[in-house]
């Protein structure tokens, strides 16, 4: 379980994350949703420490993320943002290979190999191993990054609006990726997503955000209701059950 | 697990993983060494006419030189681009040998030329350099370490800090007395024909020293290259390496500036002319490419400007000069689509 | 806000014009001026034409910035930071070199040649490699301008010109006497021109596609544009020297004071050139009287400090990656 306690953020004097306790849970698929400027993003780049709190702890099972030293963090939670550019020519196996770096500090070993390996093939990116990243379409890059981040075998895997520039059918084939990751690999999955019902149809549990405050926070049937995403998003939106998923109908 | 990617990706033909790559490297990095091997005899033998035993000694001399010169300039450009993710910028661009000379000359301008000339010279390059190592250091990881100052100040700050340095040194050289100014001139500038032994010795022990240093470094950097938010979740001490990586780069450059003063061009061209050539981020290919590039034009321009230009011209003009026009060039064509 | 502003700068620019024409090696103080035939013929030869030369140079340059950075969007492109200055330098070396008594009319229009070639050759540049982030746009400049520069250097130590071409990237009004600034009123008109075309200007800087749309030709203001920076960088090139910076820092100043509309910024811009080399000159009489120190040495020190205390302020204007 990672402890989430007063967590806050501010630029200026304007609270982005303002004092924020959290509980995410050791497994499962948790989204963290809201709109925009709501500070989701802020609250994940603070937790996996990429970004220095005002104040406020985060601890992971047993790990002060902000004070324990960076190895020790690394192995036990990751993050896959959504700015992916980078200047240097790396293929998808260099960059997988990075994954195992809290491990290996550059020397990779067989239990690291084999690691790489599994998550290129979990990613299905075997036939493209060997392109460089660069050169690869926005889903390809984002499954190679994926891939890194499964290498990097932490139990805790935050992700930035993993659906971002993806169209519906990668978006979804992502998403059954990573609802597998914690279904199978027992892993606690963390991101935050923009389509609600791309959330309600895969979580297990939803955070609300708004105002750099968590206010809701339960499971997905829940929080999939009019009233709690009034609360959320300021407008109610009416839900609609379909093939036993819950649906917000936002589209007008 | 169903597909994920609907569109077939082109297969990578026979090729086994990173045959491609490794090959490609290894041609490179041949043919460089041939071309650094041709070029160091060429030096060492053009227009000696038979006065070996006064031509070799010296040539071997200045040859030393333009290896330091060389690999100091290669490697803290290339750590440079690392940090700073950015393959334009070099340590002369940010102001750091104008931070060097600025300190060099405050030296003469506090403690008086006299003084100044009692002062041993390894005592005084271990004090430009040291003090060079403190500045820099600081200044930059104060810049660097700050996540909400962007990209942006930083460049900001090395240009407008460059030229901040630039005009105080000019200041303090109209209000010194001409004779601190030749003292000064002929300590800063000490060019390739007349260089000092003593200051050569010490400035390959702190090449050494830096080099070694930054090969520990090796997968750090490899990791570096990948930007700071994911090298931090990758377990770097972001904060500890950046400060470590700037010594190094500072050292450097106080090696390559006490040399030969500042050639901007030098490190900016060897280190994009060797990412392009190896195709790889890897800085065990590239430190020793780009260092082997840089040596190699150093040594070209040195012989230019002894046999065609008959010393008419600097080393650091003439490289600035090829350097620079064949840069722009390959700023171009790099990112043509 | 930008009322107040314009008219703090014209009294600056009042106070330190009269300033400048009390300063200097031969003593002089009001009542001479009125009484002395020998002062007066001083000041007419001297003094005068000095603080006139110091306003002109520093409103043409202060104004070629802030042109160049509205046409490129970018607020760190300058004649200095887009290789003007090194390539009006080569242009102005390569005049002496073929016809060393050419007139300075004719080192005028050779340098505004190289000057314009330099900077549309910096355009294309910038246009072909494509970044996506604003900043490397005036390194794409410096490493341009280095590449002029090293031409020049190069050709300066052929011909034993070193020490001139230092002079031309670092101003100096010492040597400043009744016919030997006249030329810089041209910068300044061109400084003026560029207010006629104000409100075109703004629009090409919106882009290409806004331009058009509101019937501004982009092309041809474009063209004016650059042509007006260019020849009031290679006037100040040739008659005094460039001002390192100068283009760079004022107009970033102004339009953190005032905001960004061109027609607004434009006089106070200018206005506030005249003010940073007038009083940086003053200041480079005074502070090892009776030698001086070069304006470009002060503007550098002073400016750029100026300059780096707002980028590094918390939560400034520049802080956005």
């Amino acid at each position: 379980m990672i402890s989430v306690e007063s967590l806050t953020k501010a630029y200026n004097g304007d609270a982005v994350v303002d004092a924020v306790t959290l509980q995410l849970p050791g497994s499962g698929l948790t989204t963290i949703v809201g709109p925009n400027g709501a500070g989701k993003s802020t609250l994940l780049s603070l937790i996996s420490r990429i970004l220095g709190p005002d104040a406020g702890t985060v601890i992971a099972d047993d790990i002060d993320v902000l004070s324990a030293p960076g190895t020790e963090v690394a192995k036990k939670l990751s993050i896959l943002r959504q700015d992916q550019n980078t200047t240097a020519r790396i293929t998808v196996r260099e960059l997988v290979e990075f994954g195992r770096y809290p491990y290996s500090k550059g020397r990779l070993t067989e239990a690291c190999h084999i690691a790489v390996e599994e998550a290129i093939s979990y990613c299905d990116l075997v036939s493209l191993e060997e392109r460089p990243i660069h050169e690869m379409s926005g889903g390809q890059r984002q499954r190679a990054y994926l891939a890194m981040v499964l290498a990097q075998d932490t139990r805790y895997v935050l992700l930035d609006e993993p659906l971002n520039n993806l169209d519906m059918v990668h978006a979804t084939g992502m998403m059954r990726l990573l609802r597998s990751l914690a279904d199978d690999q027992g892993k606690s999955i963390v991101l935050v997503l923009h389509d609600i019902n791309y959330a309600s149809v895969y979580s297990d549990r939803i955070v609300g955000m708004r105002d750099g405050e968590v206010v809701q926070d339960g499971p997905t049937s829940e929080v999939i209701t009019p009233d709690a995403l009034q609360a959320v998003f300021g407008t109610a939106f009416p839900v609609h059950d379909l093939a036993g998923n819950k649906f917000a109908d936002y589209f007008r | 697990m169903p597909p994920l990617d609907t569109a077939v990706a082109p297969r990578n033909g026979s090729t086994r993983p990173g045959t491609k790559v490794r090959n490609r490297i290894r041609t490179v990095t041949s043919v460089i060494v041939v071309l650094f091997l041709a070029s160091v005899a060429f030096f060492l033998t053009w227009g000696v006419d038979g006065h070996w035993d006064f031509a070799l000694p010296r040539r071997i001399e200045q040859l030393a030189a333009l290896l330091v010169v060389g690999i100091a300039v290669a490697v803290s450009t290339v750590i440079f681009h690392t940090l700073t993710e950015n393959h334009i910028l070099t340590p002369s661009i940010m102001g750091f040998d104008a931070l060097y000379i600025l300190l060099a000359t405050s030296i003469v301008f506090f403690v008086g030329a006299y003084a100044y000339a009692e002062i041993p010279d390894l005592l005084l390059f271990s004090i430009n350099t040291g003090m060079l190592v403190l500045g820099a250091t600081l200044l930059y990881r104060w810049i660097l370490s700050d996540a909400t100052r962007g990209l942006y100040t930083l460049v900001l700050v090395g240009v407008i800090g460059g030229t901040l340095f630039g005009s105080v040194t000019s200041f303090m050289f109209r209000v010194m007395n001409p004779n601190e100014f030749d003292v000064l001139m002929t300590v800063l500038f000490a060019s390739f024909s007349s260089i000092d032994t003593a200051v050569l010795g010490i400035a390959s022990v702190l090449l050494v020293g830096g080099t070694i240093a930054a090969y520990r470094m090796i997968s750090v950097l490899d990791v570096l290259t990948l930007g700071r938010d994911r090298a931090i979740t990758l377990g770097v001490d972001y904060r500890r390496v950046v400060t470590v990586l700037l010594v190094i780069v500072a050292g450097l450059v106080a090696v390559s500036t006490a040399l030969v003063g500042p050639i901007t061009f030098l490190g900016l061209l060897a280190a994009n002319l060797a990412y392009r050539l190896t195709s790889t981020h890897r800085h065990t290919v590239n430190f020793p490419v780009a260092a082997l590039l840089a040596v190699t034009m150093l040594i070209l321009g040195q012989a230019a400007l002894q046999h065609i230009l008959g010393y008419a011209g600097t080393l650091g003009s003439i490289i600035n000069l090829a350097g620079g026009i064949f840069f722009v060039i390959l700023l171009v064509r790099q990112s043509k689509p | 806000m930008a009322t107040v502003v314009l008219w703090a700068a014209v009294a600056a620019v009042v106070t330190l014009s009269v300033a400048s024409m009390f300063v200097g090696v031969i003593d002089i103080d009001f009542g001479a001026v009125l009484t002395d035939p020998e002062a007066r013929r001083v000041f007419a030869l001297s003094r005068i034409p000095r603080t006139l030369a110091l306003i002109l140079a520093g409103t043409a340059m202060a104004v070629a910035g802030l042109i160049l950075q509205s046409l490129m969007r970018n607020r760190f492109v300058a004649p200095t930071t887009a290789g003007t200055v090194d390539a009006a330098a080569v242009g102005l070396l390569v005049v002496i070199i073929i016809s060393p008594g050419a007139p300075v009319m004719g080192k005028v229009m050779v340098a505004l040649v190289f000057a314009l070639v330099g900077t549309i050759l910096f355009l294309a540049v910038v246009r072909r490699t494509r970044f996506r982030e604003a900043i490397l746009v005036p390194l794409i400049g410096l490493v341009l301008g280095g590449v002029y520069r090293a031409v020049a250097e190069f050709l300066a130590y052929r011909y034993n010109l070193v020490q001139s071409i230092d002079t031309w990237f670092n101003a100096d009004f010492s040597g400043i006497i009744a016919g030997r600034y006249e030329t810089l009123w041209l910068a300044g008109a061109a400084a003026a021109a560029a207010y006629v075309f104000a409100n075109r200007l703004t629009a090409v800087g919106m882009g290409e596609a806004f331009a058009t749309s509101i019937g501004v030709n982009y092309r041809a203001t474009m063209a004016v544009g650059m042509g007006i920076a260019a020849f009031a960088t290679a006037v100040v090139v040739v008659t005094v020297g460039a001002i390192p910076f100068l283009g760079l820092i004022v107009p970033n100043i102004v339009t953190i004071l005032v905001g960004d509309s061109l027609r607004k910024v434009l006089p106070i811009t200018a206005l506030a050139g005249a003010v940073l080399v007038l009083g940086c000159d003053i200041a480079g009489r005074i502070v090892i009287f009776p030698y001086e120190i070069p304006v470009g040495t002060i503007v550098g020190t002073v400016g750029a400090g100026i300059f780096l205390f707002l980028v590094m302020r918390k939560g400034n204007r520049y802080a956005a990656a």
